[in-house]
């Protein structure tokens, strides 16, 4: 091993005269390789950029980024309101905000998932991956977790904005921090279910675009059968059922183990009845993000590498 | 110290058997994998990575055993698939350094050795551009450079030169020899055309039906295999017997199998003899050897006029061309050849058994 000082001394080529490129012919690498939590790292950064379209096309940066401006640009304007004519409080809750932003963030993992790991299996880049160090659980919780961090700053940022405006009018300090960490916990969840369930789609399809079809169908749909439910059950009568309706929806889901756990009135009309409800709603979600983390580990022990 | 060593290695896909135990040594070098397709290159390849389980047999990679230190091999070998592998939405600087790091590199030292590599497979401006519009010489580069950026002990390359034009192939084939040489990284490269790989191998690798075929150095291989054709328009027959009696190992057309294979035992004497000092010296006053020596008694038959010779040094070409001079018929091709694949499988096959 040569000590930095040593390299000092041996004559540089290209130290000498400027502008002139010397070809050192091949230079061995014998400087330090990283090791299993640095791949993860790594891996776990590029997909989170990417999310966004960053290190790729300018084409790929349009649709993130302008679905994320509309996610913030109502929470802009409230605070900007807030700020100029004064209130009491903001106009709606931290979790209202998260549940009226359930379709643009529908739009965005449906976007989103399948490049992050469709595109790996069409274009056969897996085989890349598996021919390094990198072990194939350790590919998939990278990606899990990239697609996680991703929705987070998707609904975690306009409500930070939404936080900042409320610190800036002076609204109840305590009071704000309280609501926006609720908030938080919110979106941390719907980011675990949606990541979750569009990952696993998506890495069932090879093609793109049936990727894209698919996670936003199965979205939207969870969502109206739940509507559907829900309401039948209020016209019925039904108090139980239409309570556990929202279960079938990962926006409902989300919304109603917030509603238990943190004794808020639920946006959606019905909240699950007592601590059952919320056992059931927070048991729900638990085995939905497990089953899915579950599937992509199986998903991925079968991907060959050729 | 061999690089890859397998002893009775065998993997069974339910009924079919794609390796059939089979041992290999590779040393460091270059060395050619060469077999038809479905011969087992890539699933040898893919065992070598530790990437899927043998069903029995041993292997070995830089004296690591692939079913216990699968990661370790994989740390220190690269891959070049013989699939497409790039997703176009990235530049080529932008997937190879995320590449090297995803072997271990720190961000700056891949940063480094991503612009050396693409330097050294060949690409320059282009490498700020998305990969989605490369042309397949270029994307070949690029697979190429994924598999050096993190400076492996051995790259494993499957069928480099798929898909290339004869002018890509020739680049192709340079770098893979360069990569042997000059950058001192053992070779593992498959192919199925053994006439490509044997210029720029050390040694060569045949497997036939997932067994050994053959394993020799090149120099072995194809010091004797140089065959010149030779096809003119007319009195073929009278040029072959004089050019036997030049003493160079003549085999009439078509077969390359025939009878006049090898060196016939009166002949090769007299090439040795004292046909060199002759030719050096015939070829300037335009009197070849030939001319003088009676036709011998082997009488051929010459069909469609087109025949093969053995050579053995550069003076046979001017052998047959004054021959051809002498006799004044007109040459439609002298063209050097070597074996065909197909014929070092021929060879294999009669050795095999035995």
């Amino acid at each position: 091993m040569q000590t930095p000082a040593d390299r000092d001394t041996t004559p540089v080529p290209n130290g000498g005269a400027a502008g002139v490129i010397h070809d050192i012919g091949y230079q061995r690498y014998d400087g330090s390789r990283l090791g299993r939590g640095y791949l993860l790292r790594t891996l776990f950064l590029d997909t989170l950029r990417g999310c966004y379209g960053f290190g790729r096309s300018a084409k790929s940066k349009i649709m993130p980024l302008v679905l994320f401006g509309f996610g913030c640009l109502p929470a802009i304007i409230i605070a900007v309101i807030l700020n100029a004519f004064g209130g009491e409080e903001l106009p709606m809750t931290y979790p209202e905000y998260l549940w009226t932003l359930s379709m643009l963030v529908s739009i965005y993992v449906a976007g989103q998932a399948p490049q992050a790991v469709s595109r790996d299996l069409r274009f056969r880049a897996t085989s890349l991956y598996f021919s390094r160090p990198l072990r194939r659980g350790d590919y998939v919780v990278a990606k899990f977790a990239a697609m996680t961090a991703a929705v987070l700053i998707f609904t975690g940022v306009p409500m930070l904005i939404l936080y900042l405006g409320t610190l800036l009018a002076k609204l109840p300090f305590w009071e704000q921090t309280g609501d926006v960490l609720v908030g938080l916990v919110g979106a941390l969840l719907t980011a675990l279910v949606l990541g979750g369930i569009s990952l696993v789609i998506a890495a069932i399809t090879p093609r793109r675009g049936f990727g894209v079809a698919a996670i936003i169908t199965v979205l939207l749909v969870a969502n109206s059968v739940a509507g559907v439910v829900f309401g039948v059950a209020q016209e019925t009568g039904r108090e139980t059922l239409s309570a556990y309706a929202w279960v079938l929806s990962p926006t409902g889901l989300v919304d109603g183990v917030l509603v238990g756990l943190f004794d808020l009135p639920a946006v959606n009309g019905v909240s699950p009845p007592g601590t059952t409800g919320c056992l059931v709603y927070l048991s729900v979600t638990v085995l939905l993000v497990s089953a899915c983390a579950g599937l992509l580990l199986g998903r991925y022990r079968k991907v060959s590498v050729s | 110290m061999s690089v890859v060593v397998t002893s009775a290695l065998t993997k069974r896909f339910g009924p079919v058997t794609a390796l059939d135990s089979l041992d290999v040594d590779v040393r460091p070098g270059v060395t050619g994998l060469v077999g038809a397709n479905g011969a087992g290159k890539s699933t040898l390849i893919k065992i070598l990575l530790g990437l899927l389980p043998a069903t029995s047999g041993r292997a070995e990679v830089l004296g690591l055993d692939v079913a216990s230190s699968g990661e370790q091999i994989r740390r220190a070998v690269g891959y070049m698939p013989e699939h497409d592998c790039l997703p176009p939405d990235v530049t080529a600087t932008e997937f190879v350094v995320h590449m090297a790091r995803m072997s271990g590199l720190p961000t700056s030292a891949a940063r480094e050795r991503t612009a050396d590599t693409l330097r050294h497979v060949g690409l320059y401006e282009e490498r700020y551009r998305p990969v989605g519009g490369y042309s397949t010489g270029m994307k070949q580069r690029v697979k190429l450079a994924q598999a050096l950026v993190h400076d492996p002990r051995l790259v494993f390359l499957d069928e480099p030169t798929n898909g290339l034009d004869p002018a890509g192939r020739e680049d192709m084939l340079g770098l893979v020899r360069r990569i042997g040489t000059d950058f001192g990284i053992s070779v593992l490269v498959t192919s199925h055309l053994l006439g490509e790989l044997e210029r720029i191998c050390d040694h060569v690798v045949v497997v036939d039906g997932g067994r050994l075929l053959r394993a020799t150095s090149t120099a072995a291989a194809t010091t004797a295999s140089q065959v010149l054709t030779v096809e003119v328009t007319d009195r073929a027959d009278e040029l072959v017997r004089m050019l036997r009696g030049a003493g160079l190992t003549v085999r009439s057309g078509g077969n390359g199998h025939g009878p006049g294979n090898g060196h016939g035992p009166g002949n090769g004497p007299t090439a040795s003899g004292d046909a060199p000092p002759a030719d050096g010296n015939g070829a300037a006053d335009g009197d070849p050897h030939g001319l003088r020596t009676p036709a011998g008694t082997l009488t051929a038959r010459v069909p469609d006029g087109r025949f093969e010779v053995e050579v053995t040094d550069d003076a046979a070409h001017d052998v047959v061309r004054d021959a051809v001079t002498h006799l004044g018929v007109g040459l439609i091709r002298m063209q050097r050849r070597r074996h065909h694949l197909a014929e070092i499988f021929q060879d294999g096959a009669h050795a095999d058994p035995r």
